[in-house]
């Protein structure tokens, strides 16, 4: 699967991804470039919580954790990691 | 002689406090800024012959997301023009700290950087080049750790070069693209007819183009405090030419 891209609400716990476009918009979108969640950067997918939602990813050392609201709008290429 | 004022800024968890409270020790107060409710400390120490007045802004990642703390911290750099703005960064994290060194160096060359936990970050063989980083910021870079007091002394030689003057450095400028670029040469003239060449033209002009409502609303009521004539109604124009 490596070389797909994806949102990140489609990664499985353990993959990593490099992000590729953030559609997110308005004052949420300035957070999210702000915490790290920036083109180029490597994003990994640490575990979801128990109902699936939110989900932990690790990035810039430091972990955060996002809903789907937001995590299915950022797109990243799946470069390793996952079950797959 | 008046003292001069040195404002803390940084991520939060960075030391900021640890680094304030060694420096001020108990002579300490929390402050509320006018047009604010934000409440932070402030105190004073003394360096060689000078008094400092230093303020603890809140702790933030950033001065665009709009939260009141981003914004109170934003607005006393641009509009307190404090003598020294100190940003101090967590070695243990330096490329997400930096993000808001940028964002102040975009608007004052009258900075330190202060790269704390340095202690900590050597334990983790986290080597850090303070030369290098000093060179491509153009403003002093000091590496620290306040919880074991190294690195204070120079830290503050170096507050004192850029408090006194003998340091001097212009705003950081980054190149944008040829359309923001572009943007920005149109804005700036109606922004220093609008406010004057006293705040950093570039950068207001660069907050305009992003719509930064909350950067024009403060614009606005510091206006209306100090009296400019006429300012509001060029402000108007710049943001509808943004759009």
């Amino acid at each position: 699967m490596a070389g797909a891209l994806i949102p990140l609400s489609k990664a499985v716990n353990g993959s990593k991804l490099v992000i590729s476009g953030i559609e997110v918009q308005g004052v949420l979108r300035r957070r999210l470039l702000d915490l790290g969640f920036v083109v180029g950067n490597t994003v990994e997918v640490l575990r979801r919580s128990p109902l699936g939602d939110p989900t932990a990813f690790r990035l810039s050392n430091t972990t955060i954790a996002l809903r789907r609201e937001e995590s299915e709008l950022i797109y990243g290429t799946l470069i390793g990691g996952g079950n797959e | 002689m008046n003292p001069f004022t040195i404002a803390f800024a940084g991520n939060p968890n960075t030391g900021k406090s640890t680094l304030f409270n060694l420096l001020t020790g108990l002579r300490q107060h929390t402050g509320n800024w006018a047009g604010k409710t934000v409440i932070t400390a402030e105190g004073e120490f003394t360096h060689k012959n000078h008094t400092y007045r230093a303020v603890d802004l809140p702790g933030t990642y950033s001065l665009y997301s709009n939260s009141a703390d981003e914004e109170a911290a934003r607005d006393y750099i641009i509009f307190e023009e404090p003598d020294v703005t100190l940003v101090v960064l967590d070695a243990t994290s330096l490329e997400r700290n930096l993000n808001l060194a940028l964002q102040v160096l975009e608007i004052t060359g009258r900075a330190v950087i202060c790269i704390n936990l340095i202690d900590e970050a050597r334990r983790l063989g986290i080597g850090i080049n303070v030369k290098a980083i000093s060179k491509r910021l153009g403003v002093p870079v000091v590496a620290i750790s306040a919880r074991s007091k190294i690195g204070i002394d120079a830290l503050l030689d170096q507050i004192e070069r850029v408090a006194t003057g003998a340091f001097t450095a212009q705003p950081l400028r980054i190149s944008y693209s040829d359309e923001i670029e572009q943007g920005i040469a149109e804005l700036i003239p109606m922004v220093e007819q609008a406010i004057g060449t006293r705040y950093p033209a570039r950068w207001i002009a660069l907050r305009l183009l992003d719509g930064d409502d909350s950067l024009i609303t403060s614009l606005k009521a510091h206006m209306g405090r100090t009296n400019f004539s006429a300012a509001k109604e060029v402000v108007g124009h710049g943001v509808t030419a943004c759009h």
